[in-house]
């Protein structure tokens, strides 16, 4: 079956904008929960930062590639190629959840336990509003880094605009990779600007 | 005296290996203004946070209203008592009316617009304060909205941290006389906070003057000149060389 290049690639953009929507929506339901659990244990952060640092500095290529091995998440497809994009998307998250509560002014902290709050008020109503800017802006690096990593997710059957960039690499065809990482590209800037104007409505 | 409101019975506070606090006695009458006075470190915070379970103590026991501070539910007791620091703590991204409403808030109850403009004008704040956010505000007024927000429970025991003590001298004059005038009209009980002899006479029933840790004078306000211990001769010395 053919289909013209517009039509492969506006599929390919929407299985990409998934592949990255699912990720960051997937990293965000895992990093900040895990980012507040962080701010009320200190012995946790130094080892789970750490974790997630390394995380990051694996090659993603090999990330993919050790994934493949794996029972129940590896293998070839869609499943691999999300789990190492949520693992790429958990640390920059993870770092302004972390970051964005601690900023919070002690003496704002402080007068909020004073007047009766439980942890959970204290989080609802002071923690999570005073650092939503920064965990939204953790979320945006997240979203962007995302859109570029997940064109590798095609060497592992994962999809999206990379399966064109692949396959114009490997017939040296410089149309098929334009038409795979221009794409991409506005994909990523469309994606910043969207969270960067969310982010500036938050600013005070 | 009849049961007092709040006592400190042979409390000691440690942090880090050292004692911040050294068997502290004291006691707090039911509508007594109770000035703790004293230098930076001499343990007068630390004594605060230790009357609503901010802090718990190393040794001995808090008493408020005749119950340890250890069976008191932090959360509840916390809730009936007003605390007001130096850097007011109002929440910057609600409003001023928000911000007073918060205690009935936490507790379930519906923040009432008739009740927040009633605490308003009682710290001499107009009405419209109530939709500005705290950094539209000038020094003087945000400590005027963090009295009303500790007043908003309508708490028995109200705790001030140097509350006044960012404020220009003469902001710093007209609250302090503002506070004497709320508190011949309220009568709460209230532990006041401050390093400042001068602030100490004009709003304290009592003084009780921290030396590192140690109560060094408990008397009425108006005996503090009398006081001879060498650290109180200090403090007076100061106010005098003031003047």
């Amino acid at each position: 079956m053919r289909e013209g290049l517009a039509s492969t690639v506006l599929r390919l953009s929407g299985e990409h904008l998934l592949l990255v929507l699912v990720a960051v929506t997937a990293g965000v339901l895992i990093a900040v929960p895990a980012g507040v659990f962080l701010t009320r244990r200190e012995s946790w952060r130094a080892p789970l930062l750490l974790a997630a640092n390394v995380v990051q500095t694996i090659p993603s290529l090999a990330l993919f590639g050790f994934l493949i091995p794996v029972p129940f998440i590896g293998g070839i497809g869609k499943g691999t190629a999300l789990v190492a994009l949520i693992l790429y998307a958990l640390l920059p998250i993870l770092r302004n959840t972390l970051a964005g509560i601690l900023a919070v002014d002690a003496a704002v902290r402080e007068s909020a336990v004073a007047m009766g709050m439980t942890d959970g008020q204290l989080l609802r109503i002071v923690e999570l509003p005073l650092a939503a800017r920064t965990i939204l802006a953790g979320v945006r690096i997240a979203a962007v880094t995302t859109v570029g990593t997940a064109t590798i997710a095609a060497a592992v059957g994962g999809g999206g605009l990379g399966d064109l960039i692949f396959r114009g690499i490997a017939t040296v065809d410089t149309t098929l990779i334009l038409a795979g990482a221009l794409p991409a590209a506005g994909l990523a800037l469309a994606i910043d600007g969207g969270l960067g104007w969310i982010e500036g409505r938050f600013s005070r | 005296m009849a049961d007092p409101f709040l006592e400190f019975r042979t409390v000691s506070f440690h942090a880090g290996g050292r004692a911040i606090l050294d068997r502290l006695d004291l006691r707090v009458a039911q509508g007594e203004v109770l000035v703790l006075l004293g230098r930076s470190g001499s343990g007068k915070t630390t004594a605060l946070k230790l009357a609503n379970a901010l802090l718990m103590p190393s040794g001995g026991e808090v008493m408020v209203e005749g119950r340890s501070t250890r069976q008191w539910n932090a959360i509840e007791l916390r809730r009936r008592t007003g605390y007001v620091i130096q850097e007011t703590g109002l929440l910057p991204h609600l409003t001023v009316g928000e911000n007073v409403g918060l205690v009935p808030r936490i507790r379930g109850a519906e923040a009432n617009p008739e009740r927040i403009r009633g605490l308003l004008d009682l710290v001499g704040l107009p009405a419209e304060f109530a939709g500005r956010y705290p950094r539209q505000l000038s020094g003087g007024q945000r400590q005027r909205a963090g009295v009303a927000r500790a007043l908003a429970a309508d708490p028995r025991l109200l705790l001030f941290d140097e509350p006044f003590g960012a404020l220009d001298p003469v902001t710093r004059f007209e609250l302090q006389n503002e506070f004497r005038a709320l508190q011949q009209r309220l009568r709460k009980t209230a532990i006041f906070v401050t390093h400042d002899l001068r602030e100490a006479l004009r709003l304290g029933d009592r003084i009780a003057l921290l030396h590192n840790g140690r109560l060094e004078v408990n008397c009425a306000a108006a005996e503090f000149r009398h006081a001879a211990t060498p650290e109180a001769s200090a403090f007076l010395a100061a106010f005098r060389g003031d003047i």
